[in-house]
C-alpha cells in the first residue's frame, strides 16, 4: 500500500468512528428541539471542559499557530496563548455562569433571545443575528481553509495523479470533512457534538503531544546525519556528530538553532552554514513584534464574550458549578497544544530542514509538511487525523449555532410558536446550516484561501470582540438601554468594515491602525479601536437614553432594586 | 477575597506586557526560548488564580437548583420547544 493510501485509510477509519458516535448519541435524543439544541441542559465539568475547549481551539490554534510562527517567531504564543489564557477563562466566569443562570430560568437558546428580553427590544435580534452569522463564516472558513491546506502539505508527493504539488487537493478534504461533520450533527445534535468534541478534544491533544515528540527526535536525528547540528566544544561551534541521547537532547539540538532563520539557509550553502553566519535572533525573540501591537492584541480573546456557538455550549451545562473545571483548566489545556505548536513552527525556520518553496510561501502547510516530513506513514496518517479532530470540534458547534440561530431568532420568533412542530423547526435549522456550509465551501475555492488562516481568524475575531463590551454591559449595568446596544452593534459594524477595507479585506498581513503622538507612531490592532468605538457608542447613548423599565431590571438585577 | 482575584487578574494582565524580555534570547534548559518560558508560566499562573477564583469566589445565586431548572425545561417545551 502507498504511504498517501495508507494515510487516507487512517483518516477515513477516523471519520467513520466520528460518524458511529453521532448516531449512537441520537439514540438518546428526547425528540425534542430542547433537547437537540441544548442537549436538555445535562452536561457535566468534563463534557463542559472538552466541549469548550474543543470549541476554541480551531485550525486556528493548530495550523495558524504553526504557521505563525514560522512567519513571525515564538511572540506568537505570548500574543494569544497567554493572554487567551486570562481572557477565555474571565469571559466564562463573568458572562458563562451569569448567562447559564439566566438561559436556564428563562428558556434562552441564543445570544439574540436573551438581548430582546434583557432590552425589551425585539429589533435588536434583526440587527445581531446577520452580524454574528456574517462573523461565524469566516471562522468557519478559517477551519475549512485549515484542513485542506494541512492534508494538501502532508500528502504532498503522494498522489501524483490528483494534483500539479501531488498532493490531495484542498477542496476534496473541504467538502469531506464538511459532510462528515454535517452528518454527525445532524444525527446527534448538542449531545452528539459535546460528545464528539470530548472524543475530539482527547484525540488532537494526545496525537498533539505524540507529534511533538516525533517531530523533535525526528528532526534532532536527521539533522545530526546530515551534518547540520551544531554543538559548543572549548568555546568553538563544532558540527555535531553524536546522536541524540533522548528527547531533552534533542529538543536542546533543534531549539539551539532556531536563531538561524530562513534568510541563512537562502543565502548560505550547506558546509559553512554554522561557521560563518551571524544568527539573527528575530525567531527566538520578539524582535519582529510591535510592543504595542503586542498590547492591543490581548483585546482579541475577548471574542469568546461573544461567540455564539459558545454561548449556547454555555447553556448545555447541568449546573453552575460544572464551569469551574473549564475555567480552572483552560490556560493549562491552552499550553499543551500552543507550545507544541509554536516551536514545531521555528523548528522550520531553522537551516535544519529544507522547506520548499510552495511550503514556505504558504505557511498554512507548514505542520502538515513537518508531520509528513519527520514521523511514518502510520503515525503520520494518526497525526493528521489529530489536525482534522482539532478542526472538525468547532466546526460543529458552529454549524450547530448558526442553525439554531436562524430558526430560534428568525423562524420561530416571527413565524409564531404554534406554527412549527419540533421535527419542522429541526428540518428548517439542518436545510439553513446546508446553505451556510455551502456558500463557506464555495468560498473556500475562491483567492480568500490564499490569506494567511491566522490573519483572516485575527479579522473574523476583531468583530466578534468589539461586541464583547454589549454583553459585559447587558450582564451588569443596569443603565444599558436598547438604543445604546443598537449604537454599539452599528458603531462595531461599521467600523470593523471600514478598517477591513482599508486593509485590502485582509490581505494586507499585520495591518495596524497608527496614532501619530508627537514625533512618534504608535502601531495598534485594528480591534483596539473598534472596541474601544463599540464601547463608547453603547455607553454614550444609553446615557442620554431611555432604560428598559422596572419589571425588566427587577427581573435581571433582583439584588439592585 | 473577591477584589483580591480581580487584583490577581489585573496583575496578570499587567506581568503579560513583558516588555524588559522583548529581545532576551537566552534558552531556558537549552531548548525553550525565554519569552515562550515566560508566557509558558503566566498560563499557569492563570490556572492557579482562577482555581482560587472557583473556590472562594465563584457567583451566588445561580439557578442551581435542579428541579427548578427541569421545570422551566419543561415549561419552555410545553410552550413550543427551542423558541
Amino acid at each position: 500500500m502507498s504511504p498517501g493510501m495508507i494515510k487516507v485509510l487512517i483518516i477515513g477509519v477516523y471519520l467513520g468512528l466520528l460518524l458511529c458516535l453521532g448516531i449512537f448519541s441520537s439514540r438518546l435524543f428526547k425528540g425534542t428541539s430542547k433537547d437537540y439544541l441544548l442537549a436538555s441542559h445535562s452536561i457535566g465539568p468534563f463534557l463542559l471542559l472538552m466541549s469548550l475547549f474543543g470549541t476554541t481551539m480551531t485550525g486556528f490554534a493548530l495550523v495558524g499557530s504553526t504557521g505563525e510562527a514560522f512567519a513571525e517567531g515564538v511572540g506568537v504564543y505570548g500574543m494569544l496563548a497567554s493572554s487567551s489564557g486570562i481572557i477565555h477563562s474571565l469571559c466564562f466566569f463573568v458572562l458563562g455562569v451569569k448567562l447559564w443562570s439566566w438561559g436556564k430560568k428563562y428558556g434562552y437558546t441564543t445570544q439574540a433571545g436573551f438581548f430582546r428580553d434583557r432590552l425589551e427590544s425585539d429589533k435588536i435580534g434583526l440587527v445581531l443575528v446577520p452580524i454574528l452569522v456574517g462573523l461565524v463564516v469566516p471562522y468557519l472558513l478559517v477551519g475549512v481553509i485549515s484542513a485542506g491546506k494541512a492534508i494538501e502539505g502532508a500528502t504532498r508527493g503522494d498522489f501524483l495523479w490528483m494534483s500539479e504539488s501531488g498532493g490531495i487537493p484542498p477542496w476534496l478534504t473541504e467538502l469531506v470533512i464538511c459532510v462528515v461533520v454535517l452528518v454527525y450533527v445532524f444525527f446527534g445534535g448538542m449531545r452528539g457534538t459535546a460528545w464528539a468534541n470530548t472524543f475530539q478534544t482527547l484525540v488532537f491533544m494526545v496525537l498533539g503531544v505524540v507529534a511533538f515528540y516525533l517531530i523533535a527526535t525526528g528532526l534532532a536525528t536527521k539533522s545530526v546525519e546530515t551534518g547540520r547540528a551544531h554543538t559548543i566544544v572549548d568555546g568553538e561551534r563544532v558540527v555535531r556528530t553524536e546522536p541524540p541521547t533522548g528527547f531533552l537532547d534533542s529538543l536542546q539540538i533543534v531549539s539551539q538553532e532556531i536563531p538561524k532563520s530562513r534568510r541563512v539557509r537562502a543565502q548560505v550553502d550547506l558546509k559553512d552554514q554554522i561557521e560563518s553566519v551571524e544568527a539573527p535572533p528575530q525567531f527566538r525573540t520578539r524582535e519582529r513584534l510591535d510592543p504595542w501591537m503586542f498590547f492591543t492584541y490581548m483585546l482579541i480573546p475577548f471574542s469568546v464574550g461573544m461567540f455564539p456557538h459558545l454561548f449556547q455550549h454555555w447553556l448545555t451545562a447541568k449546573s453552575g458549578n460544572a464551569f469551574k473545571l473549564p475555567v480552572v483548566a483552560h490556560p493549562v489545556f491552552i499550553l499543551i497544544v500552543w507550545i507544541p505548536c509554536v516551536l514545531i513552527g521555528v523548528w522550520a525556520t531553522t537551516g535544519l530542514i529544507n522547506i520548499p518553496p510552495p511550503i514556505a510561501s504558504d505557511p498554512n502547510k507548514v505542520l502538515g509538511f513537518m508531520v509528513k516530513s519527520l514521523s511514518g506513514d502510520i503515525l503520520g496518517g494518526f497525526l493528521l487525523a489529530g489536525i482534522l479532530a482539532a478542526i472538525m470540534s468547532s466546526l460543529d458547534s458552529q454549524f450547530l449555532c448558526i442553525g439554531t440561530m436562524f430558526t430560534t431568532d428568525i423562524v420561530v420568533h416571527y413565524g409564531g410558536k404554534d406554527r412549527f412542530n419540533d421535527r419542522q423547526i429541526i428540518l428548517i435549522s439542518r436545510c439553513f446550516i446546508i446553505a451556510i456550509v455551502t456558500i463557506t465551501f464555495m468560498l473556500s475555492l475562491t483567492n480568500i484561501a490564499q490569506t494567511r488562516v491566522f490573519q483572516l481568524g485575527i479579522w473574523c475575531f476583531s468583530g466578534f470582540s468589539s461586541l464583547f463590551p454589549l454583553a459585559l454591559l447587558a450582564v451588569y449595568w443596569r443603565g444599558l438601554s436598547k438604543w445604546g446596544a443598537y449604537a454599539g452593534v452599528l458603531t462595531a459594524a461599521g467600523v470593523w468594515f471600514w478598517l477591513f477595507s482599508a486593509s485590502n479585506f485582509g490581505a494586507i498581513d499585520n495591518w495596524s491602525v497608527d496614532i501619530t503622538l508627537g514625533e512618534k507612531t504608535i502601531h495598534t490592532m485594528p480591534v483596539a479601536t473598534i472596541f474601544l468605538a463599540s464601547a463608547a457608542a453603547t455607553i454614550i447613548v444609553s446615557l442620554i437614553t431611555p432604560k428598559p423599565s422596572e419589571a425588566t431590571l427587577l427581573k435581571f438585577f433582583p439584588e439592585k432594586a | 477575597m473577591k477584589y483580591l482575584i480581580y487584583g490577581l487578574i489585573i496583575a496578570l494582565v499587567v506581568v503579560h506586557q513583558d516588555v524588559w524580555n522583548w529581545e532576551n534570547d537566552h534558552l531556558v534548559f537549552g531548548f525553550l526560548p525565554w519569552t515562550l518560558a515566560y508566557h509558558a508560566c503566566i498560563s499557569i499562573a492563570a490556572s492557579i488564580v482562577w482555581f482560587l477564583a472557583a473556590s472562594f469566589a465563584w457567583p451566588k445565586n445561580l439557578e442551581d437548583d435542579d428541579t427548578a431548572g427541569a421545570n422551566a425545561v419543561a415549561a419552555t417545551e410545553r410552550d413550543g420547544g427551542a423558541a
